[in-house]
């Protein structure tokens, strides 16, 4: 009975692919415009990656426990505005993000106890959570956008630490705690156990309920961490800002091997995926591509991303 | 009796949505056993378990475990109890490794932090005691179904089970992963540990176990020792009846060859099968689970579009590349998983009735609804089907008038020939008659008829020939006078073991 095991590779087929994916990337917008490996533009990119990848953790959690999170666009525009508005009425900057993350964690809380309890598709609730909070910004902010902000609240997006921009640093702390509470917290394991079969998750004794709503919260709080951050790098609290951003959270985690059907995932790989979104986004901006064909470029590159994955899978 | 009773049921009752699972259930089990769970599938039996593991709650009744009584509300709670269970459709996670697995949810911590080298070494050193070399580091996805059982064991005897559950072990395993697991049953025994035993192998059962119990339609019917009680009245309790009125009497006339088929291969689990049909024939394919015997047929079927191969059919290749073309040519197939394959079960029976073929209720070049009420209608009185009318939803009705629903969906399409995959699995013993009528009647009629089982008395107690498939190939084809449950157990084994 032991012959047949498969040898373990420490390395798979898969691991490689995001890598050389990324790094052929970076070869081909360097060959096209030497300006794109300029420090300058390399730490534009980061930059602008770190929200969607700060916001990618949590949809990473929910996808691998098999769920998905629709409202974490929306909540990142709560949650700027809502720190936005708390700094003009003269709360300290710290207490003022404090406070709208937490808005963003109750939100999606909620989202986890109307699923798991009220027992609807977590597709369905975020869907309708999309909404609300929407139009939750709209109302508050009468679509206007909010700005007169405190000068040392434009740090936190734009300011740098030892040289990196502060966004960026945000993001690799998250990505460390993210990574320590999926692969050494009894919790990390049990989105796992949860995503690959709920059954035997439910028999083995985890409390997929409690799970669930745990789940449903971090994706709030990473949302609420990347709308602070986006406020603070756009400076105001944009009634559009983080607007689709849940399709480009699930996108980096899709492109960077997470499965929609659960039970599988990563998050470097999610952190990647971001890369690689960023980049083409950034190569196209250089190349003076139209948003409007980045649009199409992107939808390609997941299609094909995951298209490579089904059928290294299937056949 | 010198051991001491582990665990008692009294008068236990269960009920879903007004169906009665288990009526007054009563029977004890004495330590260090390895106790037969036996029943026909509906019996109850996994009911029973899921009540014993805390996956479900009971309605009556009380048990008893190590003479105290225990009121069961979680599996985590039977757990710590000391009763594990190993189900069929095993439970283990397929994307995290062996050691996680046997260590889910008991993770070994340190200062709350997963000590992932603690674990992965326990895991080994547990595996290594029931003889098991696998690494702990493996993805379980890349494991047998043999290996992921022994992983379901090592998980048992890691939360130090007293008691442990085996449901159908065998039912997916290989001759000598049999050999294996009986080894690793037996160095549980030595332990102390008691087992439950469910397995529907009687050579099993008077080789492995020490006593027994026999459920039918949610009722216990005996309880013994293996010892004292033989084959034949075993199988009496189980259906209920002298073996000889379970089946039907035949009398259906054989004519020529209606449909061969030459080296049907699809590159995985058919490696070139051939076997021809008769008119009016009911040929059976036997095997283990995972012989090949479903993706044979499908093959045939052309609902695989890997296969490759030659069919004949009443003297004339064809080309049958997908199910369509297949019922053109009037070939029928009756699926497994009845609610998965064979039924949309929010649809009504009249709508699945005509759904294969709707031409038939069509009048004057429109679909006609009161042609096809009749054809329904037709079906209903004909196959016997229980339902309140012809627009009850099919997923209101019992396992066994579902499968007459689908099968009544075949039969509108007139095929020659009919393939039935496992066609009683998961309905009771009453229904399971009705459809061996219905089958019987069918042949008589001079339609072919392929009928795959697990049962084997189902095929010895059917068919005028069988084929008998080992690992994608056609290991053996037995007369109906050749007919023994040894004899398809030989093939269906390898022919080398018995």
């Amino acid at each position: 009975m032991n012959e047949k095991v498969k040898k373990e590779r420490k390395w798979n087929w898969n691991d490689f692919a995001i890598l050389i994916i990324l790094v052929v990337l970076i070869v081909i917008m360097a060959i096209i415009n030497p300006v794109f490996l300029t420090l300058n533009n390399i730490m534009n990119i980061a930059r602008q990656v770190s929200i969607v990848a700060i916001a990618g953790i949590g949809m990473t959690y929910v996808l691998i426990s098999a769920e998905i999170d629709l409202s974490v666009g929306s909540l990142v525009g709560l949650t700027g505005v809502i720190a936005a508005m708390a700094m003009k009425e003269g709360m300290p900057i710290a207490v003022a993000c404090l406070l709208a993350i937490a808005v963003s964690v109750f939100c999606g809380f909620m989202n986890g106890v109307i699923h798991t309890y009220v027992k609807i598709p977590s597709f369905i609730v975020t869907m309708g959570m999309m909404n609300i909070a929407r139009g939750a910004v709209l109302v508050l902010t009468n679509s206007y956008p909010v700005t007169g902000l405190p000068e040392e609240f434009k740090m936190l997006g734009r300011g740098y630490m030892l040289g990196i921009p502060i966004p960026v640093v945000l993001m690799f702390a998250c990505y460390i705690i993210g990574y320590f509470v999926l692969k050494y917290m009894k919790f990390g394991r049990s989105i796992y156990a949860i995503g690959g079969n709920i059954e035997a998750a439910r028999l083995s004794g985890i409390s997929v309920s409690k799970n669930k709503v745990l789940i449903h919260t971090i994706c709030g709080l990473t949302a609420g961490i990347a709308g602070v951050v986006l406020a603070a790098r756009l400076f105001s609290g944009q009634p559009s800002a983080g607007n689709g951003m849940e399709l480009d959270a699930i996108a980096a985690a899709v492109i960077g091997g997470t499965s929609t059907a659960g039970g599988k995932g990563r998050l470097w790989g999610t952190l990647l995926g971001a890369l690689i979104l960023g980049i083409i986004t950034n190569g196209m901006n250089l190349m003076n591509i139209s948003t409007n064909w980045q649009y199409i470029m992107q939808g390609a590159i997941i299609i094909v991303a995951v298209g490579l994955d089904r059928i290294k899978n299937n056949d | 009796m010198d051991k001491k009773y582990i665990l008692e049921f009294q008068n236990i009752c269960k009920s879903f949505i007004g169906v009665k699972a288990l009526s007054d259930i009563s029977f004890k089990i004495r330590q260090g056993d390895v106790h037969a769970l036996l029943g026909e599938n509906g019996a109850g039996k996994s009911t029973l378990m899921k009540i014993l593991s805390g996956a479900y709650t009971k309605d009556e009744g009380k048990i008893y475990f190590e003479g105290q009584e225990i009121h069961l509300k979680s599996a985590k709670e039977s757990e710590k109890l000391g009763i594990s269970i190993i189900y069929q459709e095993l439970n283990l996670i397929p994307e995290l490794s062996v050691a996680e697995n046997i260590y889910l949810a008991r993770q070994p911590l340190k200062k709350g932090i997963i000590d992932w080298k603690t674990m992965n070494k326990d895991a080994e050193d547990m595996l290594g005691s029931i003889d098991m070399k696998i690494p702990p580091r493996t993805k379980v996805a890349a494991l047998s179904v043999a290996q992921r059982q022994m992983i379901e064991i090592a998980k048992a005897i890691s939360i130090n089970a007293k008691l442990v559950i085996m449901d159908e072990p065998t039912s997916a395993l290989t001759d000598s992963e049999t050999r294996k697991l009986f080894k690793v049953i037996q160095s549980l025994k030595s332990r102390g540990i008691t087992v439950i035993y469910i397995s529907h192998r009687m050579e099993e059962i008077f080789e492995i176990c020490d006593s027994y119990t026999i459920m039918r339609d949610g009722r216990f019917i005996s309880s013994g020792d293996i010892k004292d009680v033989s084959t034949d009245k075993i199988i009496e309790d189980l259906v209920g009846r002298p073996l000889t009125q379970v089946f039907p009497e035949k009398n259906n006339k054989i004519g020529e060859v209606v449909l061969e088929a030459r080296d049907i291969s699809n590159g995985k689990e058919v490696k070139g099968v051939s076997f021809n049909l008769r008119e009016g024939e009911i040929l059976g394919f036997a095997g283990l689970v995972g012989a090949g015997r479903t993706e044979t047929l499908k093959a045939v079927f052309g609902a695989d579009k890997h296969a490759k191969g030659e069919v004949t059919l009443y003297g004339k290749q064809v080309g049958i590349k997908s199910p369509k073309d297949a019922i053109q040519y009037g070939i029928g197939f009756l699926p497994e998983d009845r609610k998965k394959e064979g039924l949309v079960t929010e649809l009504s029976v009249l709508d699945n009735v005509v759904m294969a073929k709707p031409e038939k209720a069509i009048s004057k070049g429109v679909f006609s609804a009161a042609k096809a009420r009749e054809i329904c209608v037709r079906f209903i009185r004909e196959l016997m089907i229980k339902t309140p009318s012809e627009s009850q939803k099919t997923k209101y009705l019992s396992g066994g008038n579902q499968q007459k629903v689908v099968l009544a969906k075949w039969l509108n399409c007139e095929p020659g020939v009919i393939i039935l995959d496992e066609p009683t699995r998961g309905i009771d013993v009453n229904a399971k008659m009705e459809i061996y009528n219905i089958i019987v009647k069918l042949a008589e009629q001079g339609k072919s008829i392929i009928l795959i089982s697990s049962e084997m008395q189902e095929i010895i107690g059917l068919c005028d020939r069988v084929n008998i498939m080992f690992e994608g190939r056609i290991s053996g084809e037995l007369s109906r006078e050749e007919l023994t449950q040894e004899e398809i157990m030989k093939y269906a084994t390898g022919g080398s073991s018995l």
